[in-house]
This record gives C-alpha cells, sequence and structure tokens, in this order.
C-alpha cells in the first residue's frame, strides 16, 4: 500500500518535471510535501495540464473543485491513489 | 529548481502568498448594445459588435445567466457595453451574485444606495480637448462631479499620443477629486488622424506613466513593468498579439499551440448567447493591439517565465496586485 503511494509520488513528480519543465530536480528528490503554490510557483492552468497527462496516465478525472486542495506532489498522489481504490 | 521564497525576501514573500491563491476567474459581458456616447475610436461601435446580437430584454434570464456563469466557475464578471448604467438591473443582476466591475462613461451617477461597493471603472480619454475631439464631450466635467471622493471609483485614463506633456494636469484634477486613476493606452480603432502610436512616442509616454506613478503613488494604481510590457509589446522575450494574447474567448479558440491563456475566459454578447473573439474589438488588429487588460494578463498567467530573478518575480507581483486592486480582490 504504502510502496504504491510511494510510486505514484515520484510518478507525479515526474510528469509535473517534464510538463512544466521544472530545472535541476529529479522525480527522486522532489520533496512531495513542498508546496507548489507557495514554493514552486504553479498556477490553476498548470495543474490543469498536469492533471491531463494523469487522467491519461491513471484513468483518474481531478475534479477542478479539488484544485485548491492539492496543495503538493503527496495530496496528489493521495487523490489518486484514493480514486483507483474506490 | 528556484523557489519563489528563495528569490523573495519576508516582505515580498508575503504580498506573493497574498496573492498566490486568488485564482481569478473573469469573463466579460456586453451588458446593452447603446450608449450615450459615441466616441471615435471606441471599440465597440467601430467594429459593428453593437450590431451583433439583440439584446436580452427578459430579466430573469439574466439572472439565470449569471448563475450559469458561476457554475462555470466565473468569479469576476466585467460588466462593458456599451454603457452599463442604461440597464442598472442587469447589472445588479450580476452585483447580487458574483464580484462584479462595471466600466462606464460616468455620465450617469451609479446610485449608491443600490450599489454600496460596486467597484466603478469610468473611461476617460484624456484632456478636455482631447475628449471633445474623440467623445464630442469633456466628460470628466460631469463624471467627476458623480463620483468625487468615491472610494470604490477610479478612472480608467485612456492615453492618446497627443497627451504627451499634458498628463499631469489630468492626473493632479483625478487627484483633486478624491480618486485613483490606472493608465491605458489608446489602439485607435477608427484611424483618427494622429491618435496612432509611433515608435518614439511610446518611448515618451512610457517615461511619462514611469514619472506620474513616481509623482503621485497614491493616485496612479499602475506598474513601471506593466508599463513596460504594455509600451513596447514585450514580455520576457516573448512578443505580444494573436498567437500570445490570453483574452481569447475559450470557444473560438483554435490556436495550435495554445498559449497560456485565462482559464475559461468569454466575452458574451448582449442576447447571452452569442460570443465576441476577444475582450476586445473583433477587427482589431493584434499586431497594434493595446488593450490594458490583455496585457496585464498576459503578464498575469505567465508568472513561471517571471521565475527567473528576484526582480522578475517582483515585477509579476507588482502587476498582479495592481489587477486584484482594480478588480477589488485586494483593498487600494
Ligand atoms: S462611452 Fe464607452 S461604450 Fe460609449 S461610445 Fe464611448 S467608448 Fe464606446
Ligand atoms: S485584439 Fe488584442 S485582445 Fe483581441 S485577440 Fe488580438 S491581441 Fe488579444
Amino acid at each position: 500500500m504504502a510502496k504504491e503511494l510511494d510510486k505514484i509520488i515520484v510518478h507525479v513528480a515526474e510528469i509535473m518535471i517534464n510538463e512544466l519543465k521544472l530545472e535541476d530536480v529529479t522525480p527522486e528528490n522532489f520533496d512531495p510535501e513542498m508546496d507548489l503554490v507557495d514554493e514552486v510557483g504553479i498556477d490553476s492552468m498548470d495543474l490543469a495540464t498536469v492533471a491531463l497527462v494523469l487522467r491519461d496516465a491513471y484513468s483518474v478525472r481531478i475534479d477542478e473543485d479539488d484544485y485548491p486542495k492539492l496543495t503538493n506532489i503527496r495530496l496528489i498522489a493521495e487523490y489518486i491513489h484514493r480514486k483507483l481504490a474506490a | 529548481m528556484k523557489l519563489v521564497s528563495h528569490l523573495l525576501d519576508d516582505e515580498w514573500y508575503a504580498r506573493y502568498k497574498r496573492i498566490s491563491r486568488l485564482n481569478i476567474r473573469s469573463s466579460i459581458y456586453d451588458v446593452t448594445n447603446r450608449c450615450n456616447l459615441r466616441c471615435k475610436g471606441c471599440f465597440f461601435f467601430s467594429s459593428d459588435e453593437h450590431k451583433a446580437a439583440p439584446e436580452e430584454m427578459d430579466l430573469t434570464k439574466w439572472e439565470r445567466f449569471v448563475h450559469k456563469e458561476i457554475d462555470r466557475g466565473v468569479n469576476l464578471a466585467i460588466l462593458i457595453g456599451g454603457e452599463p448604467t442604461l440597464c442598472l438591473d442587469r447589472v445588479e443582476a450580476f452585483y447580487k451574485r458574483v464580484s462584479t466591475f462595471c466600466a462606464t462613461n460616468g455620465l450617469i451617477k451609479l446610485p449608491r444606495d443600490r450599489f454600496p461597493d460596486l467597484m466603478v471603472g469610468i473611461s476617460l480619454w484624456g484632456d478636455e480637448t482631447d475628449e471633445k475631439t474623440l467623445r464630442g464631450k469633456d466628460a470628466f466635467s460631469i463624471s467627476s462631479k458623480h463620483y468625487e471622493g468615491d472610494p470604490y471609483a477610479y478612472y480608467l485614463y485612456t492615453l492618446t499620443p497627443k497627451q504627451i506633456g499634458k498628463t499631469e494636469r489630468v492626473i493632479q484634477k483625478i487627484a483633486d477629486a478624491g480618486l485613483k486613476v490606472h493608465l491605458q493606452l489608446l489602439s485607435n480603432d477608427e484611424g483618427v488622424d494622429g491618435f496612432s502610436w509611433t515608435p518614439a512616442e511610446l518611448v515618451d509616454i512610457r517615461a511619462e506613466m514611469d514619472a506620474m506613478l513616481d509623482a503621485y503613488p497614491r493616485t496612479v494604481v499602475s506598474s513601471k513593468y506593466y508599463h513596460e510590457v504594455i509600451c513596447t509589446g514585450r514580455m520576457q522575450g516573448q512578443r505580444f498579439g494573436w498567437q500570445a494574447c490570453p483574452s481569447v474567448t475559450i470557444t473560438q479558440d483554435n490556436r495550435d499551440p495554445q498559449p497560456r491563456r485565462l482559464t475559461n475566459f468569454i466575452r458574451w454578447a448582449s442576447d447571452l448567447e452569442t460570443t465576441h473573439r476577444c475582450c476586445t474589438s473583433e477587427t482589431r488588429d493584434c499586431a497594434t493591439c493595446k488593450d490594458g487588460a490583455a496585457h496585464m494578463s498576459w503578464v498575469m498567467v505567465n508568472k513561471r517565465a517571471h521565475m527567473n530573478s528576484s526582480k522578475d518575480l517582483q515585477n509579476w507581483i507588482e502587476v498582479y496586485e495592481m489587477f486584484a486592486k482594480l478588480y477589488q480582490f485586494i483593498p487600494w
């Protein structure tokens, strides 16, 4: 269970790095608790871009109303993990 | 990876956090096809947008429409026209339900008992001479009496090449009326002689805008970076124009590749069904477009392009704050 979540965390980080062209960071050393808005500077359009790729990867749709809650990579990964389990 | 907190000191970081989650989602609404002025260079009439669709007259349909817009995620309704104050019931349909901004020429005073804190942007096209040339009337002399000292009103001062060297007198009059002013540039949609910008005039007006911001910081709501972007049409190595514009109606946006843009932005005609191409004239040449809101939004949707240096990010924060103040998301 925890391993599955860890895998999703790294995958979300990888997608984020690729889609948003983030430099000097790897999926492995991307702090999953780092605040995406207040630290990484992403906005809702960035999140929508990432959400599209995640939808294709996991067949999980991230509701736009949920964006404000998804403030770091761990929370996004947990959201996907929960939806996959449901 | 560059982090926001590494680029900003504590004070700037606090300013960043105040705006970073506002998530402003605006759309624009033509409240009516009519106006009590007929300005030369008005994009609405010059491009025949007033004929694009018949006005919806049923107020309940306006109310239902506003609810649908809110469901679509809109949290800022920008009311334009024509002249919105000719149809106060429609203005109220928005005002009661969603954060609303109303553009007006100020000839009709918005009743403050009915709209106590509705933010009003009063159009101003220069000094008395320019206003008479372009609008047939010195509208300022009327609007400044209607809104004197009003904390929820400011002037949208459209600068023309003829205003170079003359803006201070106008801004002083606005300050004397206890009001604020935001500066924008005329796009001269009707090609009025002498009102199109030359490169040298854009350099001059930018310097003057900067000087006015320095001299009247409590009156002028602006930022030097905004002046730079609107006067040069350039931002972080990109050029403004159709391919970069963030303010294109989403349902008409078939650009490929898609630029960064306002989420779900639509400009609606007053039949509540027809849409217009963008926030301004359908017939305007994007290569010479000076639309202030489109330039501001262009900066705002490109936050991460401003994460190269502290100065760039501070510039971005100032533009975002300016927008948030003009549309009442944060106080003056
Ligand atoms: S007041 Fe505004 S809407 Fe009316 S003609 Fe002038 S610019 Fe156009
Ligand atoms: S006219 Fe201006 S606002 Fe409209 S699409 Fe062109 S650049 Fe954008």
